[in-house]
Protein backbone atom coordinates (compact mmCIF):
# COMPACT_ATOMS: atom_id res chain seq x y z
CA UNK A 1 0.00 0.00 0.00
CA UNK A 2 1.26 3.57 -0.88
CA UNK A 3 -0.53 6.76 0.60
CA UNK A 4 1.74 8.60 -0.32
CA UNK A 5 1.46 7.61 -3.53
CA UNK A 6 -2.22 7.85 -3.88
CA UNK A 7 -1.52 11.81 -2.66
CA UNK A 8 0.89 12.19 -5.20
CA UNK A 9 -1.53 11.38 -7.69
CA UNK A 10 -4.48 13.43 -6.15
CA UNK A 11 -1.23 16.29 -6.23
CA UNK A 12 -0.28 16.02 -9.85
CA UNK A 13 -3.53 15.30 -11.46
CA UNK A 14 -4.89 18.54 -9.34
CA UNK A 15 -2.25 21.33 -10.70
CA UNK A 16 -2.58 20.46 -14.40
CA UNK A 17 -5.55 21.62 -16.05
CA UNK A 18 -5.15 18.92 -18.98
CA UNK A 19 -4.76 15.78 -16.57
CA UNK A 20 -7.97 17.20 -14.55
CA UNK A 21 -9.90 16.95 -17.37
CA UNK A 22 -8.81 13.64 -18.75
CA UNK A 23 -9.40 12.14 -15.22
CA UNK A 24 -12.77 13.90 -15.14
CA UNK A 25 -13.66 12.23 -18.89
CA UNK A 26 -11.81 9.19 -18.80
CA UNK A 27 -10.45 8.34 -15.10
CA UNK A 28 -8.87 4.59 -16.10
CA UNK A 29 -7.14 5.77 -19.22
CA UNK A 30 -5.62 8.48 -17.46
CA UNK A 31 -4.76 6.35 -14.23
CA UNK A 32 -3.31 4.00 -16.45
CA UNK A 33 -1.00 6.97 -18.20
CA UNK A 34 -0.26 8.13 -14.73
CA UNK A 35 1.52 5.06 -13.03
CA UNK A 36 3.05 4.83 -16.32
CA UNK A 37 4.91 7.77 -16.91
CA UNK A 38 3.93 10.46 -14.53
CA UNK A 39 3.88 8.36 -10.63
CA UNK A 40 7.50 7.58 -10.84
CA UNK A 41 8.88 10.74 -12.25
CA UNK A 42 11.15 12.44 -9.76
CA UNK A 43 12.04 15.36 -12.29
CA UNK A 44 12.33 16.27 -15.78
CA UNK A 45 14.96 13.11 -16.05
CA UNK A 46 15.15 11.08 -12.70
CA UNK A 47 12.83 7.65 -12.32
CA UNK A 48 11.87 6.82 -9.02
CA UNK A 49 11.50 3.13 -8.72
CA UNK A 50 10.07 3.16 -4.65
CA UNK A 51 6.23 3.19 -5.06
CA UNK A 52 3.57 1.59 -6.83
CA UNK A 53 -0.55 1.91 -6.40
CA UNK A 54 -2.36 -1.40 -5.00
CA UNK A 55 -5.16 -2.72 -7.14
CA UNK A 56 -7.25 -1.04 -4.15
CA UNK A 57 -5.69 2.37 -4.60
CA UNK A 58 -6.10 2.00 -8.46
CA UNK A 59 -9.84 1.36 -8.19
CA UNK A 60 -10.37 4.09 -5.77
CA UNK A 61 -8.86 6.57 -8.07
CA UNK A 62 -10.38 5.27 -10.84
CA UNK A 63 -14.13 5.52 -9.89
CA UNK A 64 -13.28 8.77 -7.86
CA UNK A 65 -13.87 6.70 -4.68
CA UNK A 66 -13.76 9.53 -2.04
CA UNK A 67 -14.86 7.26 1.26
CA UNK A 68 -12.15 4.72 -0.16
CA UNK A 69 -9.91 7.44 -0.50
CA UNK A 70 -10.45 8.64 2.81
CA UNK A 71 -10.59 5.20 4.35
CA UNK A 72 -7.28 4.88 2.78
CA UNK A 73 -5.66 8.21 4.63
CA UNK A 74 -5.68 9.85 1.52
CA UNK A 75 -4.84 13.70 2.35
CA UNK A 76 -8.48 15.26 3.19
CA UNK A 77 -7.10 18.96 1.32
CA UNK A 78 -6.12 17.28 -1.73
CA UNK A 79 -9.23 14.72 -2.24
CA UNK A 80 -11.45 17.46 -1.33
CA UNK A 81 -9.85 20.05 -3.44
CA UNK A 82 -9.15 17.56 -7.01
CA UNK A 83 -13.37 16.35 -6.55
CA UNK A 84 -14.30 19.99 -6.03
CA UNK A 85 -12.82 20.69 -9.49
CA UNK A 86 -14.50 17.63 -11.28
CA UNK A 87 -18.21 17.88 -9.59
CA UNK A 88 -18.68 21.00 -8.22
CA UNK A 89 -20.12 23.13 -10.94
CA UNK A 90 -22.09 20.11 -12.55
CA UNK A 91 -23.70 19.41 -8.92
CA UNK A 92 -24.30 23.21 -8.78
CA UNK A 93 -26.18 23.33 -12.22
CA UNK A 94 -28.07 20.76 -11.01
CA UNK A 95 -28.77 21.01 -7.45
CA UNK A 96 -27.34 24.07 -6.13
CA UNK A 97 -24.67 26.33 -4.31
CA UNK A 98 -22.54 23.57 -2.30
CA UNK A 99 -24.84 20.63 -3.25
CA UNK A 100 -21.55 18.48 -3.75
CA UNK A 101 -19.85 19.30 -0.98
CA UNK A 102 -22.69 18.53 1.21
CA UNK A 103 -22.88 14.83 -0.35
CA UNK A 104 -19.46 14.50 -0.02
CA UNK A 105 -19.32 14.67 3.55
CA UNK A 106 -22.74 12.96 3.92
CA UNK A 107 -20.89 9.78 1.96
CA UNK A 108 -18.02 9.97 5.11
CA UNK A 109 -21.02 10.21 7.87
CA UNK A 110 -20.18 6.61 9.16
CA UNK A 111 -16.95 8.17 10.32
CA UNK A 112 -18.43 11.16 12.63
CA UNK A 113 -17.40 10.58 16.08
CA UNK A 114 -15.04 8.57 15.41
CA UNK A 115 -10.82 8.84 15.05
CA UNK A 116 -10.50 9.30 11.29
CA UNK A 117 -7.77 7.09 9.65
CA UNK A 118 -4.46 8.89 10.11
CA UNK A 119 -2.93 11.08 6.72
CA UNK A 120 0.24 10.72 8.07
CA UNK A 121 2.17 9.79 11.17
CA UNK B 1 15.44 49.76 16.09
CA UNK B 2 12.60 48.22 14.11
CA UNK B 3 9.20 48.95 15.44
CA UNK B 4 6.31 46.31 15.67
CA UNK B 5 3.63 48.73 14.99
CA UNK B 6 0.72 45.70 14.93
CA UNK B 7 0.51 42.27 14.81
CA UNK B 8 -3.00 40.45 13.04
CA UNK B 9 -4.13 36.62 13.41
CA UNK B 10 -6.78 36.15 11.08
CA UNK B 11 -8.54 33.24 9.95
CA UNK B 12 -8.23 32.94 6.00
CA UNK B 13 -11.52 32.75 3.84
CA UNK B 14 -10.44 31.72 0.19
CA UNK B 15 -13.89 32.74 -1.06
CA UNK B 16 -13.92 36.07 0.66
CA UNK B 17 -12.91 38.01 -2.60
CA UNK B 18 -15.33 36.06 -4.49
CA UNK B 19 -18.12 36.16 -2.09
CA UNK B 20 -18.37 40.25 -2.02
CA UNK B 21 -17.50 40.98 -5.41
CA UNK B 22 -20.04 38.86 -7.29
CA UNK B 23 -23.13 40.74 -8.40
CA UNK B 24 -25.39 41.55 -5.32
CA UNK B 25 -28.24 39.21 -6.83
CA UNK B 26 -25.98 35.94 -6.63
CA UNK B 27 -24.41 37.36 -3.26
CA UNK B 28 -24.51 34.70 0.17
CA UNK B 29 -26.43 36.65 2.72
CA UNK B 30 -23.48 37.30 5.00
CA UNK B 31 -21.41 39.31 2.38
CA UNK B 32 -22.26 43.12 3.11
CA UNK B 33 -22.09 42.31 6.88
CA UNK B 34 -18.80 40.11 6.06
CA UNK B 35 -17.23 43.13 3.94
CA UNK B 36 -17.63 45.42 6.57
CA UNK B 37 -16.34 43.58 9.15
CA UNK B 38 -13.28 43.06 7.27
CA UNK B 39 -12.72 47.08 5.96
CA UNK B 40 -13.02 47.50 9.96
CA UNK B 41 -10.41 45.16 10.36
CA UNK B 42 -8.49 46.51 7.96
CA UNK B 43 -8.50 49.88 9.77
CA UNK B 44 -6.47 47.91 12.28
CA UNK B 45 -3.58 47.71 10.15
CA UNK B 46 -3.86 50.69 8.39
CA UNK B 47 -3.45 53.09 11.29
CA UNK B 48 -0.61 51.39 12.36
CA UNK B 49 1.05 52.93 9.27
CA UNK B 50 3.46 49.48 8.71
CA UNK B 51 6.21 49.98 5.87
CA UNK B 52 6.75 46.29 5.91
CA UNK B 53 4.98 42.92 6.44
CA UNK B 54 6.34 39.47 8.06
CA UNK B 55 3.63 37.42 6.93
CA UNK B 56 2.77 33.66 8.61
CA UNK B 57 0.89 31.18 6.39
CA UNK B 58 1.47 27.39 5.10
CA UNK B 59 1.20 25.69 1.74
CA UNK B 60 -1.31 23.83 0.73
CA UNK B 61 0.42 21.47 -0.84
CA UNK B 62 1.02 24.39 -3.94
CA UNK B 63 4.66 24.52 -4.15
CA UNK B 64 4.87 21.60 -1.05
CA UNK B 65 4.30 18.31 -1.38
CA UNK B 66 5.06 15.07 0.78
CA UNK B 67 8.37 13.95 -0.64
CA UNK B 68 9.93 17.25 0.71
CA UNK B 69 7.50 19.35 2.95
CA UNK B 70 9.40 21.81 5.84
CA UNK B 71 8.11 21.97 9.19
CA UNK B 72 9.39 25.79 9.27
CA UNK B 73 10.18 28.07 6.02
CA UNK B 74 11.28 31.47 5.62
CA UNK B 75 11.09 32.77 1.78
CA UNK B 76 14.45 34.93 0.91
CA UNK B 77 13.47 36.17 -2.43
CA UNK B 78 13.55 39.74 -4.01
CA UNK B 79 9.98 39.20 -4.79
CA UNK B 80 7.29 36.03 -4.97
CA UNK B 81 4.94 35.33 -7.01
CA UNK B 82 1.55 34.62 -5.71
CA UNK B 83 -1.84 32.34 -6.36
CA UNK B 84 -1.47 28.83 -8.23
CA UNK B 85 -3.41 27.56 -11.35
CA UNK B 86 -5.93 25.46 -8.70
CA UNK B 87 -6.51 28.23 -6.31
CA UNK B 88 -7.58 30.78 -9.17
CA UNK B 89 -9.69 27.93 -10.56
CA UNK B 90 -11.39 26.93 -7.17
CA UNK B 91 -11.40 30.26 -5.38
CA UNK B 92 -11.38 33.07 -8.11
CA UNK B 93 -7.92 34.54 -6.30
CA UNK B 94 -6.37 36.57 -8.84
CA UNK B 95 -2.73 36.24 -9.33
CA UNK B 96 -0.15 39.34 -7.63
CA UNK B 97 3.51 39.51 -6.89
CA UNK B 98 4.82 40.86 -3.88
CA UNK B 99 7.91 43.00 -3.29
CA UNK B 100 9.99 40.81 -0.92
CA UNK B 101 12.90 42.10 1.43
CA UNK B 102 15.62 40.53 1.19
CA UNK B 103 18.19 41.77 3.99
CA UNK B 104 14.90 41.21 7.13
CA UNK B 105 14.35 37.86 5.63
CA UNK B 106 18.29 36.86 6.04
CA UNK B 107 18.38 39.04 9.34
CA UNK B 108 15.55 36.71 10.51
CA UNK B 109 17.00 33.58 9.15
CA UNK B 110 19.95 34.08 11.25
CA UNK B 111 18.40 34.90 14.14
CA UNK B 112 15.99 31.87 14.05
CA UNK B 113 18.94 29.63 13.55
CA UNK B 114 20.66 31.11 16.31
CA UNK B 115 17.39 30.45 18.19
CA UNK B 116 17.21 27.09 17.90
CA UNK B 117 15.13 27.04 15.18
CA UNK B 118 16.88 25.33 12.24
CA UNK B 119 14.42 27.05 8.75
CA UNK B 120 14.27 25.31 6.14
CA UNK B 121 14.78 28.09 3.21
CA UNK B 122 12.98 28.98 -0.28
CA UNK B 123 14.67 31.51 -2.72
CA UNK B 124 12.06 31.05 -5.46
CA UNK B 125 9.00 30.97 -3.38
CA UNK B 126 5.37 30.84 -4.64
CA UNK B 127 2.71 32.57 -2.10
CA UNK B 128 -0.50 30.64 -2.16
CA UNK B 129 -4.20 31.79 -0.60
CA UNK B 130 -3.01 31.78 2.78
CA UNK B 131 -0.81 34.77 2.59
CA UNK B 132 -2.61 36.02 -0.48
CA UNK B 133 -6.54 35.96 1.60
CA UNK B 134 -4.79 38.56 4.64
CA UNK B 135 -3.52 40.47 1.78
CA UNK B 136 -6.95 40.87 0.10
CA UNK B 137 -8.15 41.47 3.35
CA UNK B 138 -5.92 43.64 5.28
CA UNK B 139 -3.42 45.17 2.83
CA UNK B 140 -5.35 44.90 -0.64
CA UNK B 141 -3.46 47.40 -2.86
CA UNK B 142 -0.65 45.44 -2.14
CA UNK B 143 2.26 47.66 -1.84
CA UNK B 144 4.54 46.83 1.00
CA UNK B 145 7.47 44.47 1.23
CA UNK B 146 7.08 40.78 3.13
CA UNK B 147 9.01 38.31 4.77
CA UNK B 148 7.20 35.07 4.04
CA UNK B 149 7.14 32.34 6.69
CA UNK B 150 5.99 29.31 6.37
CA UNK B 151 4.38 26.29 9.23
CA UNK B 152 3.01 22.95 9.09
CA UNK B 153 -0.08 22.49 10.37
CA UNK B 154 -1.01 20.15 7.40
CA UNK B 155 1.28 17.15 7.06
CA UNK B 156 1.60 15.35 10.06
CA UNK B 157 3.58 14.87 12.02
CA UNK B 158 3.08 18.46 13.19
CA UNK B 159 5.06 20.52 15.65
CA UNK B 160 3.37 21.11 18.91
CA UNK B 161 1.39 24.66 20.05
CA UNK B 162 3.78 24.89 22.44
CA UNK B 163 6.67 25.12 19.44
CA UNK B 164 4.15 27.87 17.33
CA UNK B 165 4.30 29.84 20.65
CA UNK B 166 7.70 29.85 21.28
CA UNK B 167 8.32 30.50 17.37
CA UNK B 168 6.26 33.12 17.47
CA UNK B 169 8.54 34.90 20.65
CA UNK B 170 11.98 34.35 18.71
CA UNK B 171 10.16 35.89 15.68
CA UNK B 172 9.02 39.10 17.77
CA UNK B 173 12.92 38.97 19.58
CA UNK B 174 14.21 39.26 16.35
CA UNK B 175 12.24 41.71 14.90
CA UNK B 176 12.72 43.81 18.48
CA UNK B 177 16.59 43.79 16.99
CA UNK B 178 16.45 44.51 13.93
CA UNK B 179 18.29 47.69 12.89
CA UNK B 180 16.10 49.49 10.96
CA UNK B 181 13.74 52.44 11.75
CA UNK B 182 10.93 50.80 9.46
CA UNK B 183 7.77 50.08 11.41
CA UNK B 184 6.71 46.46 10.94
CA UNK B 185 3.56 45.05 10.79
CA UNK B 186 3.21 40.92 11.34
CA UNK B 187 0.00 38.95 9.76
CA UNK B 188 -0.54 35.60 10.08
CA UNK B 189 -3.63 33.59 8.57
CA UNK B 190 -4.89 30.11 10.17
CA UNK B 191 -7.83 28.29 11.20
CA UNK B 192 -10.47 28.13 14.02
CA UNK B 193 -12.22 24.57 13.73
CA UNK B 194 -12.31 23.66 10.05
CA UNK B 195 -13.04 20.26 8.64
CA UNK B 196 -11.87 19.48 4.89
CA UNK B 197 -13.01 16.44 2.91
CA UNK B 198 -14.69 14.79 5.82
CA UNK B 199 -18.25 14.01 7.45
CA UNK B 200 -18.44 17.71 8.94
CA UNK B 201 -17.42 19.86 6.56
CA UNK B 202 -19.28 23.07 4.42
CA UNK B 203 -22.18 22.73 7.18
CA UNK B 204 -23.91 26.08 8.58
CA UNK B 205 -21.41 26.89 10.99
CA UNK B 206 -17.79 25.68 11.33
CA UNK B 207 -17.77 22.16 13.21
CA UNK B 208 -17.21 23.19 16.89
CA UNK B 209 -18.76 26.29 17.46
CA UNK B 210 -17.71 26.19 21.24
CA UNK B 211 -14.04 25.80 20.51
CA UNK B 212 -14.39 28.39 18.22
CA UNK B 213 -16.04 30.66 20.93
CA UNK B 214 -13.25 29.37 23.60
CA UNK B 215 -10.03 30.03 21.05
CA UNK B 216 -11.68 33.70 20.23
CA UNK B 217 -11.50 34.11 23.99
CA UNK B 218 -8.08 32.68 24.63
CA UNK B 219 -6.43 34.97 21.48
CA UNK B 220 -8.19 38.44 22.88
CA UNK B 221 -6.93 37.86 26.20
CA UNK B 222 -3.70 36.52 25.40
CA UNK B 223 -4.11 33.84 27.17
CA UNK B 224 -1.06 31.23 26.29
CA UNK B 225 -1.38 29.12 29.61
CA UNK B 226 -5.20 28.14 28.94
CA UNK B 227 -4.29 27.16 25.40
CA UNK B 228 -1.41 25.42 26.62
CA UNK B 229 -3.76 23.87 28.86
CA UNK B 230 -6.18 22.72 26.20
CA UNK B 231 -5.27 22.69 23.37
CA UNK B 232 -3.14 19.51 21.80
CA UNK B 233 -3.09 17.94 18.36
CA UNK B 234 -5.82 15.51 19.30
CA UNK B 235 -8.03 18.02 20.60
CA UNK B 236 -7.73 19.76 17.48
CA UNK B 237 -8.34 17.04 15.68
CA UNK B 238 -11.62 16.64 17.61
CA UNK B 239 -12.46 20.22 16.73
CA UNK B 240 -12.27 19.12 12.83
CA UNK B 241 -9.54 17.23 11.09
CA UNK B 242 -7.98 21.02 9.57
CA UNK B 243 -8.29 22.93 13.06
CA UNK B 244 -4.57 22.37 13.61
CA UNK B 245 -4.10 25.70 11.63
CA UNK B 246 -5.32 27.38 14.80
CA UNK B 247 -1.41 27.02 15.21
CA UNK B 248 -0.75 29.62 13.55
CA UNK B 249 -2.42 31.90 15.37
CA UNK B 250 -0.62 30.62 18.34
CA UNK B 251 2.38 31.68 17.08
CA UNK B 252 1.08 35.47 15.73
CA UNK B 253 -0.19 35.82 19.87
CA UNK B 254 3.91 34.56 20.15
CA UNK B 255 4.87 37.30 18.11
CA UNK B 256 2.51 39.73 20.54
CA UNK B 257 3.23 38.51 23.92
CA UNK B 258 0.71 37.34 26.34
CA UNK B 259 -1.40 40.77 26.20
CA UNK B 260 -5.00 41.47 25.40
CA UNK B 261 -6.00 42.13 21.69
CA UNK B 262 -6.86 45.80 20.83
CA UNK B 263 -9.27 44.69 18.67
CA UNK B 264 -11.34 41.57 18.40
CA UNK B 265 -13.81 40.16 16.27
CA UNK B 266 -15.73 37.18 14.25
CA UNK B 267 -18.17 35.96 11.92
CA UNK B 268 -20.38 32.93 12.11
CA UNK B 269 -20.18 31.89 8.39
CA UNK B 270 -21.17 28.91 6.57
CA UNK B 271 -18.48 25.84 7.15
CA UNK B 272 -16.41 28.34 9.83
CA UNK B 273 -15.98 30.86 11.81
CA UNK B 274 -13.72 33.78 10.69
CA UNK B 275 -11.75 35.60 13.41
CA UNK B 276 -10.10 38.91 13.43
CA UNK B 277 -8.05 40.03 16.29
CA UNK B 278 -4.78 42.72 16.24
CA UNK B 279 -2.51 43.73 19.25
CA UNK B 280 -0.50 46.90 18.95
CA UNK B 281 2.67 45.39 21.43
CA UNK B 282 4.22 48.38 21.79
CA UNK B 283 1.01 51.29 22.63
CA UNK B 284 -2.16 51.67 20.44
CA UNK B 285 -1.45 52.85 16.64
CA UNK B 286 -0.89 56.33 16.43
Amino acid sequence: MSRYYVNKFLFTVDRDPELLRRYKEDPRSLVTTWEQSIGPKLNDVERSTVHSLTEAERDALINHDIVALFEMGAHFFLSLTIFIAIYDEDWMQKYGPLSFQRDFAKRLAHWEGRDYPPVGE
Amino acid sequence: MAKLAAVLATTHHPFYLKATTAPADQQIPEAPEWKRKVEAYRDTLTKAEPELLVMVGADHFHQFFLDNYPQFLIGKSPRYDATFYNEEREFGIPKYILEGHEDLSNFMHKGLLARGFDFAFSNELKLDHSIICPIITTRPQADLPVVPIYTNIFAPPLPSPKRFWDLGRAIREIIDEYPSEKRIAAIGSGHLSLELGGPRQFRETGPDPEFDRQAIEWLSTGNIDAILANVTHESMARSGNATHGFMDLILMMGIAGPIPAAYSDSLSLFHTMEAYITWYPEGAAQ
